[in-house]
């Protein structure tokens, strides 16, 4: 069962069309990347998810059934722009959150303890938000997120703001989650935070989804042949089925070469060709990283003024 | 519902737990009587202390003979008035009074000199005494005795008030206490809708500016929380006009109560009782057929039915403020700071404030005229207006009217406000004007 599925989401303001036949499949106990720059339309996306805004067009299914208000309780959202009441103690405000996630008093109270404990911040509980540090704000935020055990949690642009030390938290409460059985869709512009975490991904630039899969048949599909060579001294290789693409000098006398193999050729005859001609250290294939592949789809969009956007960032 | 329940509870909590809602709800009771009493205090002690001013007079007709009266001593002084005048400052003085030989019948050329240029109610209170005496004068020649003359100046005719309803039942009515009634009735009414609505917006606007209202909608309907803010403000408000009634009553009849004195319903009546011989209690069966035995004062206040104004008080409390309430809540979610609200503000505030101003330039002076009748019957401005008029008999058919406009009024408010709302919480850093606010309430949801 999948845990998430949209077909042909289509959202529009105005004359401006912030999504346009978004379809998406995220599995059930999987993390899942939307990525795509500023403004492309994912916070649209999540919005509609959550039921804060409604689509244009589109179905929507969650854990196999027709999105209705009721799923606000198996779902939880940490948006992006955070917030909570600042005049609200901690304790109070959890409470009400959870609450209003459908959670009893009783059972949102046992909850409120555990995580304050296992976050060890039990002291904060009668601490005003507006006494509280942004760091520790953010802990107390990603609580309220996930205090309800929402089955599917969504965090816009989770590491945005987060320091070092609770960015790396929140990591592992995510791994933990997915481990515990939750689904976790998030969204972000920086294509490397993807490369660690994410199972399964989806590209979206100007409002529509360019590419959707599991991290490993991304790349595949977007491999280009060549490989990574480390070795000992300069040489020459160019010949009708190995182009030596690049070739960087490292330490001492240690190069990096980045060799491009036609289709008819494979690793092994190519390590064979490498042997005669220097002493190899390290033989990897070259698998593109999402913001190459990114890179590479916008080219082929042509969008000039993004590409020069994602080159310099 | 039950999310709005725990949004009403929360919204209530959040002001009632505060501080400031602790002093302010128990300070006001406590410094409203404080204030009046002081004013009182000062008021007694300096009209106690005031010793009469001396006035001096050069009469040159011979015929004026001013006697002392309360405010002022005269002073008789012979001129001529250059003297006079010369005299005049070297005193300390209030002032000189200069009557000419003229026809005392039409005297001309009266002049009064002073230091400083003196209040009213000392220029008119003079004006008077010399006016009356003018008046004696003439009456004289008509050859009206003294007696006569007096029992002319103590004439104080009085008009029983008695309203005929359509059954042909008769009421003595007080237009002095009808007036009161639905003035403080009025402005309760003015002041609530304006400081809760304006809660209502500060209470959107930090939500919005704290971001906290984005985690809410992902748990409520946008609706939902704009409902449960303006029912749980309306409940803070309610519970503390309640808690203020019980304590200025309390404080007040307290505080009265060790200087001896009683409250100034019981004093009135106590008064009436006392003052009643058996002529005029005769009167008073007369005017007042139906209630034979009780005295004026009561039977006027009966007249106000009180548990059907504190209804109808409590309707047009509660709808004025729903209608108001919502468009505050627009307004909260269409800015980001209160100081962007001002120009939104204005025109919500605009028809409240005709409707206050209606209510002393209309309503009070003329409960049954067109104008009143069109100010109660508007769902804008008949919150304010209709409670003016209610202490006087209004026709079923214009309350009935009125309270019906009125649920529809807020139905409406509440509809659109709510459709500017939903989107306007979720925009921030927008610049907004009325084109903005027009289309957000046409965006599909």
């Amino acid at each position: 069962m999948q845990a998430l599925t949209t077909k042909g989401i289509t959202k529009r303001y105005g004359t401006h069309t912030a999504l346009e036949g978004v379809d998406i499949t995220v599995p059930t106990q999987s993390i899942y990347g939307l990525l795509g720059p500023n403004g492309a339309g994912k916070t649209t996306l999540i919005r509609i998810i959550n039921q804060i805004i409604n689509a244009d067009e589109g179905d929507i299914m969650v854990f196999g059934e027709k999105l209705t208000p009721r799923h606000v309780e198996v779902i939880g959202y940490l948006p992006e722009e955070r917030g909570l009441y600042k005049r609200l103690k901690v304790g109070e405000q959890l409470l009400y959150l959870a609450q209003l996630k459908g959670l009893s008093r009783s059972e949102a109270l046992n909850r409120i303890r555990t995580w304050l404990d296992r976050f060890q911040i039990r002291d904060w509980a009668q601490k005003k938000v507006e006494d509280l540090s942004k760091g520790m704000a953010q802990k107390v935020q990603f609580i309220s997120t996930v205090l309800h055990e929402p089955r599917l949690i969504i965090l816009d642009e989770p590491f945005s703001g987060f320091d070092p030390v609770n960015a790396e938290l929140i990591t592992q409460e995510i791994l933990r989650l997915k481990e515990n059985g939750s689904t976790i869709i998030f969204s972000t512009h920086r294509m490397e935070t993807v490369e660690s975490l994410c199972d399964q991904i989806a590209l979206i630039n100007k409002s529509k989804k360019i590419l959707e899969g599991s991290k490993k048949e991304v790349k595949q599909q977007f491999k280009t042949n060549s490989y990574r060579v480390e070795h000992r001294g300069a040489f020459q290789l160019q010949t009708g089925n190995y182009h030596v693409v690049k070739q960087k000098p490292l330490e001492e006398d240690h190069f990096e070469s980045t060799i491009k193999m036609e289709d008819n050729s494979s690793p092994n005859l190519l390590l064979q060709e490498l042997i005669n001609r220097t002493e190899v250290f390290r033989f990897e294939q070259h698998l593109p990283t999402m913001s190459e592949i990114f890179i590479r789809l916008v080219k082929a969009e042509g969008d000039e003024a993004l590409l020069k956007h994602l080159q310099e960032s | 519902m039950n999310k709005v329940w725990l949004i009403i509870q929360r919204e209530f909590l959040n002001r009632v737990q505060k501080k400031s809602f602790l002093i302010t709800t128990i300070l006001v009771p406590l410094i409203f009587p404080a204030i009046i009493g002081g004013l009182v205090f000062f008021m007694v002690k300096e009209a106690e202390s005031a010793k009469p001013d001396v006035v001096e007079v050069l009469d040159e007709t011979g015929r004026f003979q001013f006697e002392d009266t309360r405010r002022f001593t005269i002073v008789n002084v012979s001129g001529p008035i250059e003297v006079a005048k010369k005299a005049y400052q070297m005193t300390k003085h209030f002032g000189l009074l200069h009557i000419p030989a003229t026809d005392i019948n039409n005297p001309t050329g009266i002049t009064f000199y002073s230091r400083e240029s003196q209040s009213i109610e000392k220029i008119s209170e003079l004006k008077r005494t010399i006016n009356d005496k003018v008046k004696d004068f003439k009456m004289e020649q008509y050859n009206v005795d003294k007696e006569t003359l007096k029992s002319i100046r103590s004439t104080d005719v009085g008009i029983a008030e008695i309203s005929l309803s359509d059954s042909g039942e008769e009421k003595s009515s007080n237009t002095g206490i009808l007036y009161g009634t639905g003035m403080a009735l009025g402005i309760l009414i003015y002041m609530f809708v304006l400081i809760y609505g304006i809660q209502i917006m500060q209470g959107v606007i930090d939500e919005k500016t704290s971001k906290v209202v984005e985690v809410i909608v992902s748990s409520v309907k946008p609706f939902q929380l704009m409902l449960g803010k303006i029912v749980g403000i309306a409940s803070v408000g309610l519970v503390q006009f309640l808690i203020w009634i019980i304590l200025i009553t309390t404080v007040t009849s307290s505080v009265l109560g060790y200087f001896g004195m009683k409250m100034p319903q019981q004093q009135a009546m106590e008064q009436v009782t006392k003052n009643m011989d058996e002529e005029t209690a005769q009167d008073v069966m007369k005017q007042a057929p139906t209630t034979p035995q009780s005295p004026e004062f009561l039977n006027n206040l009966s007249q106000i039915p009180f548990v059907k104004v504190a209804l109808i008080f409590l309707f047009y409390f509660l709808g004025g403020y729903l209608l108001y309430g919502a468009l505050f809540a627009a307004v909260g979610s269409a800015v980001d700071s209160i100081q962007e609200s001002q120009q939104f503000q204005f025109p919500i505030t605009l028809p409240l404030l005709i409707g206050y101003m209606g209510l002393f330039m209309f309503v009070l002076r003329d409960p049954h005229g067109t104008v009143s009748f069109w100010l109660s019957i508007i769902p804008f401005t008949s919150p304010v207006a209709m409670v003016g008029r209610i202490a006087y008999e209004v026709p079923l058919w214009q309350l009935l009217l009125s309270m019906a406009l009125l649920i529809l009024g807020f139905i409406l408010t509440t509809w659109i406000a709510g459709r500017i709302y939903r989107v306007g919480i979720l925009m921030t850093g927008t610049k907004v004007n009325y084109k903005v606010l027009v289309k957000w309430f046409l965006q599909k949801n």
